[in-house]
């Protein structure tokens, strides 16, 4: 099969189809071996990659950072915290504009929704969103993807989505990659916490199987992924109303009895107590191997966009 | 004859509209009742434009019961000009007049996508910021017709009239 991706932006999941995505998650496969010490590659060598922080996401920037250098290419590492003409208001798309001259693609993270769509019309080189605004954040999705693929299976997959499906960015852009799946989704989340109506309809207009429930034990026994996500505090008025309803969505080895064996847990990280610590030695537990599915699946994403022999 | 009339005349004879008082322009007829001023504002067109512009809102109507027209003195509008008010006024046609005469008369149709028209209903996108960017959509027209701003991906759920730019 070939696919062109060169030159191509990675905004949305919505810009693939599910052709594009299994041949993303085939080609991570095929690189994962030079994710790990040892193997190395230099099909990225010369190419330069400029991370584009607007605000602080350490482990995706530092993800993209070895991603790059495993394939033998160089990083140019732009922030607005440190006096730059970013942080003097200049436009995003004047940023863009200059910076996509200094190198072969750019690496976005903004805090606007949208940010990545409107620099993409800026750049001269290919954009990949590594998250804006609580919109979207397509390699975390494929790195979530390619965990499933791992770690369960995407063929007949009943999956539920846990926490904050309201400002979760991440949730989103799986809920609408797990649909082209047809996999059974569970929303389990508290009454305020409940993932958009727009969202919702336009799931459900793509065949989305979807059910809502506020209670997590309801679907402990049933699925065979447990996608759990952080609630914030920031997004409750009061703090006591916060500890109550984080409680109810936090899950201990204890209430694992009736998981399937084979059930897994995934969390896009960092967590805070939203797992407790017990759960790490159980075998549900994925979401370490999970994080480092970053590397490959982003060493993929990069190769395909930029890698010369495509 | 009821409802409000402002310049021009209208009339209904036989069924059919006859459009006085244009020499050259264009006239919007089958405007669904109200809406009237609505197109203005898509067109861009205030009192501060240029144009002689007649408004006849809730006119009786064979096929709708009750619609509004619109007439634009000395200028006719393309159709990529007025198709965007197929978003609030599916059934509208247009009619170019030239020396009186109607020299071309068709019914609008939703554009593919549609730019600095309507606002994003999400606060946090990135149009609504003092980048340089005009809200834009993306209209999917098999029915229900959904608008997704080009932006953010958030879909139009709301009444796009309260969204209208100007
Ligand atoms: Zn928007």
């Amino acid at each position: 099969m070939s696919i062109g991706f060169s030159k191509r932006h990675v905004i949305s999941m919505r810009d693939f189809s599910r052709d594009e995505i299994d041949y993303i998650l085939a080609e991570a496969e095929r690189l994962e071996p030079y994710a790990h010490h040892g193997k190395t590659s230099d099909v990225l060598d010369g190419k330069i990659l400029a991370n584009l922080f607007f605000e602080p996401s350490t482990r995706t920037r530092l993800s993209f950072e070895t991603a790059m250098k495993r394939l033998g290419g160089e990083v140019l590492n732009v922030s607005s915290t440190e006096g730059s003409s970013m942080a003097k208001g200049e436009t995003l798309a004047d940023t863009v504009r200059v910076i996509s001259g200094y190198c072969d693609v750019i690496v976005l993270r903004h805090p606007k929704d949208g940010a990545a769509r409107m620099a993409a019309n800026c750049s001269d080189v290919s954009v990949i969103n590594a998250g804006d605004g609580t919109g979207h954040h397509p390699t975390q999705t494929l790195l979530d993807l390619y965990a499933i693929r791992k770690e369960a299976s995407l063929d007949g997959l009943s999956i539920a989505l846990v926490g904050d499906l309201k400002y979760g960015r991440t949730v989103h852009s799986l809920a609408y990659a797990l649909t082209l799946y047809g996999a059974k989704i569970y929303l389990v989340s508290p009454e305020e916490l409940r993932m958009p109506d727009s969202i919702k309809k336009d799931l459900n207009d793509l065949g989305a199987c979807l059910e809502e429930t506020s209670n997590i034990n309801d679907v402990i026994g049933g699925v065979s992924v447990l996608y759990m996500t952080r609630i914030q505090k920031e997004r409750f008025m009061d703090p006591v109303e916060y500890d109550k309803v984080a409680g109810s969505y936090r899950i201990t080895a204890d209430m694992l009895k009736d998981a399937g064996d084979d059930m897994v847990i995934m969390h896009p990280l960092p967590r805070v107590d939203e797992i407790a610590p017990d759960v790490d030695e159980t075998k549900h537990a994925v979401y370490f191997r999970q994080s480092f599915y970053g590397v490959p699946v982003r060493m993929a994403v990069l190769s395909l966009l930029i890698g010369s022999e495509q | 004859m009821n409802g409000s009339f402002v310049g021009g005349n209208v009339m209904n004879v036989k069924g059919e509209m006859r459009i006085k008082g244009i020499e050259n322009g264009t006239v919007i007829d089958h405007i669904k009742s109200g809406q009237a001023l609505n197109v203005l504002r898509i067109l861009g067109i205030s009192s501060k434009s240029a144009e002689v512009l007649s408004i006849a809102m809730n006119v009786p109507s064979k096929l709708t019961h009750k619609k509004d027209i619109v007439k634009v003195e000395g200028r006719e509008l393309s159709p990529s000009e007025v198709n965007k008010i197929a978003l609030i006024t599916p059934d509208a046609t247009i009619n170019i007049v030239r020396d009186s005469k109607v020299i071309e008369k068709h019914k609008v149709s939703l554009p593919n996508e549609i730019t600095g028209v309507l606002r994003c209903a999400n606060a946090n996108c990135i149009s609504n910021t003092s980048e340089p960017v005009k809200p834009r959509f993306i209209i999917s027209k098999e029915p229900p017709v959904k608008l997704r701003c080009f932006y953010c991906d958030r879909l139009m759920v709301e009444d796009v009239v309260e969204h209208l730019l100007f």
